[in-house]
């Protein structure tokens, strides 16, 4: 009722316009009602107009725009209508578009053409949108399964390879390729299992862009909370020579390199058992040039991260889970030397699940590609 | 200029009209444990026996886009339900599906604007969607919110995570929505930005939000009360205590300070509120503002992860253990007991005198409860694992498990 008195003047153009502008607090969602409508009604033969702006739409934006091409293409099929599927192909096909609207154009191509799969998803290996790479990924890591003898079963538990030695080696081939162009986290999970069942080496740190050097300084005080807010001397200079006074006692940096696959720092044996404590963790990376990266953190304690003296990110939260890449931030690396400051602190929880004072840090592109620094465990 | 005004005159007819549309018809099983958080469908008369391996009274079973914790609600001829997935499980949909048929009239998918991190056991379609009659509200544990027509037009999408990014908790939210007045009403609290939320039905705009406690964790959803004037009370619950709201401003009315379970969710009925906490604890409305006064607690009516169901003089809970106790809503007296099989994740819903317990491995223990004593009647499996509180309408009943929901009722046979 609302949605089609107030979208009666306005072109397609113009909505779209309008749902862009859908920002924080419910900015625009008045206007966006009646230009969802005027969206949501289009011809299926302007999906690809509609899939062009999810290109740089914000993220509520993108859900308004995402829905209005779901209902249009949902119309036109329950009509009987084609959906334009050479348009949606060449737009799938076009990397300029964004990852977001040719994986939504890839899907509704799929639902009509049975073939696109097996014709589309292998040219996907190494593609920006990662939707669309996983898809290639899942394929290449069957196609390598069954060279292998193994099926198609990835809960399977790794075993003796039944194929020849030339489709074994193949297929082992076909699963370190899907392993180097894996970027979901479970895919990277099932790959690294299956390799390391076939005796393969896989770095896993490497293709995660683990930092694992990094020197370390602590227990500060964190009885009762306090050293969150608290502004110790490494947050006002970070001096790797310097002593500190600590908790108890004075402290000095020290030089850390975890072994872990996973890239866990864990800070109970790099710094002893504490509660109630702070440590700060510092890493030196080497840029060839300005780029902007993702700085991804997973840790179950309270954290700040800055780099180069820029706090970037920061979250109170004691417990409740570390998952790879659980926070996700933004930076920019200078050309040279770069140095990242972490701030780790432990609350006083008796739990034995509450007893974890590590972290896991990686720095990558915004697809989850490893990035390294240019000088790798530089002490 | 004039036609923002013009805009600002519709939307205000439509939030006019939009309130009378509340009242929708008493079938529906509108939100997260049905008509005001009852979890009893009144006319309702479901089969007591079914069987998905023979199809016994498996009227249909629809697969789903992803998995979910979400329970499904029925509007009219409709069922709703929430689902999510894709890697990291950010892809947010809302399905709706003909409850005659199992045919899916529509599905809209969003992309998640907040944290999707979520313990195994759970899934970012954790809450329960709720209607207005003519809106359907799916909220999610990235708390994004989408409100959609039931014909699945788009009408506003907020993301609450997007507007605080420390809301969220990394083991998963769960909290569902209640509609009242003007608003549809989220709670969304852990150990960073912790709040709730009225949010304008009509556009999604924010009415008010009251912070609140940052907690460790907290999973209850909120429930709404028809106080002594009929005024309606928002009653929140966490586990520093539980709260009387105005659900209109957000005024505080009336608290009970006492430790409260994380995890299951109050009952309001009529002047009295039932809280899980310290078992089960009965506590009497204020008329004023004022602390709430405690009836009686009873550590022998503990619930686990489900919540209370009080019908009449008597109250049902449903404990970690699987013990089913039936109790006295007046002084909290134990009357019966069962013990069950499995582990319950859900609510257990009450119709035609029975009480429906599904299990997380989808068991269903049928409890005739009219009587003196409880009585398990039938045990029916789904084969499929179940975390989600059903729904009831007509004399159907509605699961769900992670991939399929399914509709039992007395007409389809082996």
């Amino acid at each position: 009722m609302l949605a089609a008195a107030a979208s009666a003047a306005e072109t397609l153009d113009e909505a779209i316009v309008t749902l862009k502008k859908v920002g924080h607090q419910a900015a625009g969602n008045r206007a966006a009602v009646g230009a969802w409508k005027v969206v949501a009604e289009s011809d299926v033969e302007q999906l690809p107009t509609l899939l062009a702006a999810l290109d740089d739409a914000g993220p509520l934006a993108a859900n308004y725009l995402r829905s209005a091409v779901d209902a249009v293409a949902e119309r036109a099929l329950a009509q009987g209508q084609k959906l334009p599927q050479n348009q949606l192909e060449r737009f799938i096909l076009d990397t300029k578009h964004g990852p977001l609207s040719r994986r939504l154009a890839y899907d509704w191509l799929a639902k009509v053409d049975a073939t696109a799969a097996a014709r589309m998803i292998p040219g996907f290996l190494n593609d920006p949108s990662l939707e669309l790479r996983r898809d290639a990924v899942a394929r290449l890591t069957s196609e390598g399964r069954q060279l292998i003898g193994r099926g198609d079963s990835k809960d399977s538990a790794p075993k003796q390879p039944a194929g020849t030695q030339p489709q074994l080696a193949q297929g082992i081939a076909e699963l370190r390729t899907a392993f180097e162009a894996a970027r979901d986290l479970d895919q990277i999970a099932e790959l690294d299992k299956e390799l390391t069942g076939l005796k393969q080496e896989v770095d896993l740190p490497r293709h995660f862009g683990f930092v694992t050097t990094w020197r370390v300084v602590g227990p500060f005080d964190n009885r009762n909370g306090i050293g969150f807010d608290a502004i110790y001397p490494p947050e006002q200079s970070v001096d790797f020579a310097a002593r500190y006074p600590g908790k108890a006692a004075s402290v000095a940096w020290q030089t850390y390199t975890t072994s872990d696959r996973q890239g866990k720092v864990d800070l109970n044996v790099a710094l002893g058992k504490e509660m109630g404590c702070v440590a700060y963790a510092a890493a030196e990376f080497c840029s060839p040039g300005r780029q902007e990266v993702d700085l991804r953190l997973a840790c179950a304690c309270a954290t700040k991260l800055w780099l180069n003296g820029k706090l970037i990110d920061r979250h109170q939260i004691y417990h409740t889970g570390a998952t790879i890449d659980q926070y996700q931030s933004r930076g920019t690396l200078e050309p040279g030397r770069n140095l990242i400051l972490l701030k780790v602190c432990q609350n006083e929880q008796t739990q034995s699940w509450a007893q974890d004072w590590e972290f896991q840090f990686r720095v990558c592109d915004s697809v989850g590609t490893a990035i390294h620094s240019s000088r790798r465990n530089e002490k | 200029m004039k036609s923002n005004q013009v805009s600002m005159r519709r939307i205000a007819c439509l939030t006019g009209c939009l309130s009378a549309v509340v009242a929708f018809a008493g079938a529906d099983w509108a939100e997260f444990r049905g008509p005001r958080g009852s979890s009893i469908a009144q006319q309702s008369h479901p089969p007591v026996e079914w069987d998905a391996a023979s199809g016994l009274n498996v009227a249909w079973k629809a697969a789903l886009p992803g998995r979910g914790r979400s329970g499904p609600i029925v509007v009219g001829r409709r069922v709703f339900i929430t689902a999510s997935g894709g890697e990291p499980e950010n892809r947010l949909y809302v399905v709706c599906i003909a409850a005659d048929s199992g045919r899916q009239l529509w599905q809209r998918e969003f992309r998640a604007t907040g944290r999707t991190q979520c313990h195994p056991s759970s899934a970012v379609a954790a809450p329960t969607p709720a209607s207005d009659g003519q809106h359907v509200f799916a909220f999610y544990s990235s708390n994004d919110v989408a409100c959609l027509d039931l014909d699945g037009n788009l009408i506003w999408y907020r993301g609450l995570a997007y507007d605080y990014p420390d809301a969220g908790n990394d083991v998963g939210m769960s909290s569902s929505p209640v509609v009242s007045g003007a608003s549809v009403i989220v709670q969304i609290e852990g150990q960073g930005d912790s709040f709730v939320a009225a949010l304008d039905r009509a556009t999604g705009e924010t009415r008010w939000r009251l912070e609140r406690p940052r907690v460790r964790g907290a999973w209850s959803s909120p429930t709404i009360a028809a106080g002594q004037d009929r005024k309606e009370v928002l009653v929140v619950q966490d586990p520093e205590g539980c709260t009387g709201y105005d659900p209109a401003t957000g005024k505080r009315l009336w608290t009970y300070d006492r430790t409260c379970d994380d995890i299951p969710s109050p009952l309001a009925i009529d002047d009295k509120v039932f809280v899980p906490s310290e078992g089960l604890t009965a506590l009497k409305r204020p008329a004023t503002s004022a602390n709430a006064e405690v009836l009686w607690q009873s550590s022998k009516l503990a619930v686990g992860n489900g919540s209370p169901v009080v019908s009449g003089d008597r109250v049902f809970a449903l404990n970690r253990a699987s013990a089913l106790t039936c109790g006295s809503t007046t002084d909290g007296e134990v009357l019966w007991r069962l013990r069950l099989t499995g582990r319950f994740w859900t609510t257990p819903l009450l119709a035609g005198g029975h009480l429906y317990c599904i299990n997380q491995e989808g068991l269903t223990s049928v409890v005739r409860v009219d009587g003196d004593k409880g009585e398990v009647v039938a045990k029916n499996k789904l084969g499929e694992m179940v975390y989600a509180s059903p729904a009831a309408a007509g004399d159907a009943i509605y699961f769900r498990s992670d991939q399929h929901l399914w509709k039992i009722a007395g007409t389809a046979g082996p």
